[in-house]
């Protein structure tokens, strides 16, 4: 037995020295972990207003797309990645809901935020912010002298073979942006729209995995980009975003927005379930919607604030202009759908 | 040994590999079969009806049956000419063409996209192929190299022409290589999940990245489950058949190596033999690398930067593998060679053919169901480890335990028992016995095993993409999630770290395969 002594003892005193080193991790008390997805930007002297109000540091966890960091969530809900998540959106609001990812939490703010976004009626989900998912189009590449026509005008013409290979969009199994945009296509075709589907896709529609492949990778319009396509699968406030990020300032977006093709895509917090720091997360929620916080949205982020009267930056009023009527579905019937479109339009698009 | 002792020292080995492999695995079967508590197959009806599904199936045997047929049409006459022919730079040819195959699939995925190959078949196949050369080279080589020749040239004698001698002399001599070889890169493409992913992108789909997607992006843990069972009596179905087909093989001849001159006249056909093969695994290799070193202004001097959509910087990433892979290593290694020392003290014993049998069934399953499996089983009290820092590794030792006892068995077995006999009656005391004798030859399969451990660790992909989590993001991960990135600061820093672990675990594998060669000498 006396041999199998050293080994054992070493095996032993090695495993616990590892236990001892990686334990020890755990988050700093005064810290509150805001799980989010990759997109989420606020300005630092946002974040520290936050820290000198409540004497809470803001850890942000950016996971991946909005969808994938939803999953992620759920995945882990038994012992939650922080306290707070934001970022999922009305076309997975129901999963998330569904899940119990949340606990309730109502802030007193939630009254000012515009009523048609205040989506979940049970108070675990309140709404930050919101953007319409529209096509874009590159203007330089559709302008007067360049020969190529006009841009595409409605979701029909997408179709059209004048506007081939030129439509770029994100896959909706991991793209909120692209499920949001065939949620659009199921607002307007109904029934018909995986036929509208299977023409984008003889009309040589290119699929990538997520929306910074398309729009900085893929997309013509994007600055300084490589890419080759003239239209993507956007944002409203994406030509503003141009404007606001060239040197020197244009005094024309270099890419437009189609307004028949937007849909309204609104954006959630909640505090995570079994989250370790309960109350700073409440508070951190609070700290979203005042007024700080959510006027910082529209330049870090380009979505527009929840919150009505919120003052919005100039470039937005100039160059941007929310779509007066965006496709909707109700968050319950996008719930119910949700899977089968994507399964369904997977088969239909990529196989 | 006692006998205690020996079952001890299976015991805890065996004890892990029910926990964190049947277990796992177990679960995920409960998933796709039962429903209720009773067996209920509407699981699988409602999978396998899927429409989309069948083209998964389809294309997943479709493309491991044209990467395996691409790697042998490459592979064949490279194996020909290495094995048979003495040509300058023979032996460095041999050495480089088997490098590939220690190569994280992340790596080689990403040293083909440093090739600017678009998304499509052809790269996926391409990269298999990159990947599998090695294994035609080494096992179809290893029979090709002690053909006997004197069969051949009584077959040429007797009037047979080139072709008709190699049809059907040479070909079923080699068979059993062959079969066996062919059998191995089926399996690996057909289990194939990085390079599908990475090469090609959201449109190509095979069972395992299937299984991937249904669970990361659909949490449709169902299907997962249902398509992990297919995938597992696919890869045991393959195994058994390339079983039982290579058994049929009649008896062969062993000749000592033998290899001809290089004749004026076979010059060219020589080089037409090696050209592609050479060429296939040298080009994305320095492509690779050369990119990384023309954007190193981008690449290697924001290693500790965070960048934008990352919660860690590179640097850090590297620090995680490195951690993670040294607790890995220490994990499969202590486990792997407890089991090895316990098998291997008695030969025939059923403890030693159970123990050994059990180790090698995680070859079995993929990667990808492991991850899988951990994700399903580890979320509750008393082993909620899928939050814990300690799911990363205990996943690699998994996957690198059979690799270890593989290792370690037969260094172990080379011991001869009458060497102790013999130290014993000269008057070494036991204790000395076994530091002088056993513990030396212990602590170079430790070595090895220690070496490969690590690397597989260091390389390990699809398991880890399943259980990581933003902050303990490691290399590979950290890669993939570049490559999915656009621009070109992603895209250097992805070649960047993808050169790293290239070099290092290249290195590994060599200094791992000097050390072993050095000990089968003694």
């Amino acid at each position: 037995m006396r041999r199998l002594l050293i080994p054992v003892l070493t095996t032993t005193l090695v495993v616990s020295a590892l236990a001892a080193c990686s334990s020890g991790r755990a988050a700093d008390a005064k810290t509150v972990t805001l799980v989010t997805h990759d997109s989420f930007a606020a300005s630092k002297s946002v974040l520290a207003a936050f820290t000198a109000r409540t004497g809470y540091k803001v850890r942000v966890l950016k996971n991946g797309d909005a969808g994938a960091a939803l999953n992620q969530v759920v995945l882990t809900k038994d012992a939650p990645l922080g306290d707070a998540f934001y970022g999922v959106d009305n076309t997975f609001l129901t999963r998330a809901l569904d899940e119990k990812v949340f606990d309730v939490y109502r802030p007193q703010a939630l009254a000012s935020v515009t009523p048609s976004l205040r989506l979940d009626p049970t108070g675990h989900a309140t709404p930050v912010d919101f953007g319409d998912v529209c096509v874009n189009s590159d203007e330089k590449y559709y302008g007067a002298s360049s020969g190529h026509g006009d841009a595409p005008a409605t979701l029909d013409d997408l179709a059209q073979p004048r506007y081939k290979d030129q439509l770029v969009v994100e896959n909706p199994a991991t793209s909120s942006t692209g499920l949001a945009f065939v949620a659009a296509t199921v607002a307007k075709y109904g029934d018909k729209w995986l036929d509208y589907w299977d023409r984008l896709r003889a009309n040589g529609v290119r699929v990538v995995d997520g929306w910074e492949q398309a729009y900085d990778g893929e997309f013509s319009g994007a600055a300084g980009s490589k890419g080759t396509r003239p239209l993507v699968v956007s944002y409203a406030s994406s030509p503003p975003a141009e404007v606001y990020f060239a040197k020197p300032r244009p005094t024309t977006a270099p890419t437009a927005s189609m307004d028949s093709s937007c849909f309204r895509q609104v954006e959630f917090v909640g505090v995570l379930h079994g989250a370790a720091h309960p109350t700073a997360a409440k508070k951190l929620i609070d700290f979203m919607l005042s007024r700080t916080f959510q006027a910082d949205m529209p330049l870090q982020m380009f979505v527009y604030p929840a919150v009505s009267g919120t003052p919005l930056p100039p470039v937005f009023t100039r160059f941007s202009s929310v779509p007066s009527e965006p496709l909707t579905l109700a968050p319950a019937q996008i719930g119910r759908e949700r899977q089968q479109w994507i399964q369904q339009w997977t088969d239909h698009v990529l196989r | 040994m006692t006998r205690a002792a020996r079952v001890l020292l299976a015991l805890v080995p065996l004890v892990f590999l029910v926990l964190f492999f049947a277990w796992p695995v177990g679960a995920i079967l409960a998933r796709g079969l039962w429903h209720d508590g009773s067996l209920d197959l509407r699981a699988f009806s409602d999978t396998l009806s899927e429409p989309g599904m069948l083209h998964v199936l389809r294309f997943t045997v479709w493309q491991a049956t044209l990467s395996t047929l691409l790697t042998l049409v490459v592979g064949l006459p490279l194996t020909a000419a290495v094995s048979r022919v003495r040509f300058p730079g023979r032996g460095f040819v041999a050495a480089l063409v088997i490098v590939p195959f220690v190569l994280p699939t992340i790596v080689v995925a990403t040293a083909f996209r440093s090739l600017g190959v678009e998304r499509s078949l052809t790269a996926i196949l391409l990269a298999h192929c990159f990947f599998n050369l090695a294994v035609v080279v080494r096992v179809v080589g290893a029979s090709w190299e002690t053909l006997d020749r004197r069969t051949a040239d009584a077959a040429r004698v007797l009037g047979a022409g080139p072709v008709r001698t190699f049809w059907s002399v040479t070909l079923p001599a080699l068979r059993p290589a062959l079969v066996a070889a062919a059998s191995i890169v089926f399996l690996f493409c057909f289990t194939s999940f990085g390079i599908i992913l990475v090469l090609g992108g959201p449109t190509f789909a095979t069972l395992e990245t299937e299984i991937y997607r249904r669970t990361a992006e659909l949490l449709d843990l169902r299907t997962a489950a249902v398509l992990s069972i297919v995938q597992l009596l696919a890869v045991v179905g393959t195994l058994a058949i390339a079983g039982v087909t290579a058994g049929r093989a009649g008896l062969r001849r062993v000749a000592p190596v033998e290899r001809v001159r290089l004749r004026r006249g076979r010059r060219l056909p020589v080089a037409l033999a090696v050209l592609p093969g050479l060429l296939l695994v040298v080009v994305p290799v320095v492509e690779l690398v050369r990119r990384s070193l023309a954007d190193r202004a981008v690449g290697w001097t924001h290693l500790d930067r965070v960048t934008e959509g990352f919660t860690v910087s590179p640097l850090h990433a590297v620090a995680t593998s490195l951690w993670i892979a040294c607790t890995a290593t220490v994990i499969a290694v202590a486990l792997g060679l407890a089991l090895a020392t316990a098998v291997t003290r008695r030969r025939r014993s059923r403890l030693g053919r159970v123990g050994e049998a059990a180790v090698l069934l995680p070859l079995g399953v993929s990667a990808v169901t492991v991850g899988f499996g951990f994700l399903i089983v580890f979320d509750s009290p008393p082993l909620d480890l899928r939050t814990s820092w300690w799911i990363v590794p205990i996943a690699h030792a998994l996957i690198a335990l059979p690799f270890v006892v593989r290792t370690a068995v037969p260094l172990l077995r080379a011991v001869d028992p009458h060497q102790r006999e013999v130290a014993a009656v000269l008057g070494a005391s036991p204790r000395r016995v076994w530091r002088e004798i056993d513990l030396r030859v212990i602590t170079r399969a430790a070595a090895v095993a220690a070496g490969f451990a690590f690397a597989i660790s260091l390389g390990e992909f699809g398991a880890t993409l399943f259980i990581v989590r933003p902050e303990t993001t490691t290399v590979p991960i950290a890669i993939y999630r570049y490559l999915a990135r656009p621009g070109a600061t992603n895209l250097a820093e992805a070649y960047t770290l993808a050169t790293v672990l290239m070099v290092v675990t290249a290195s590994i594998a060599f200094a791992g395969d000097r050390v072993r060669t050095r000990a089968g000498r003694h």
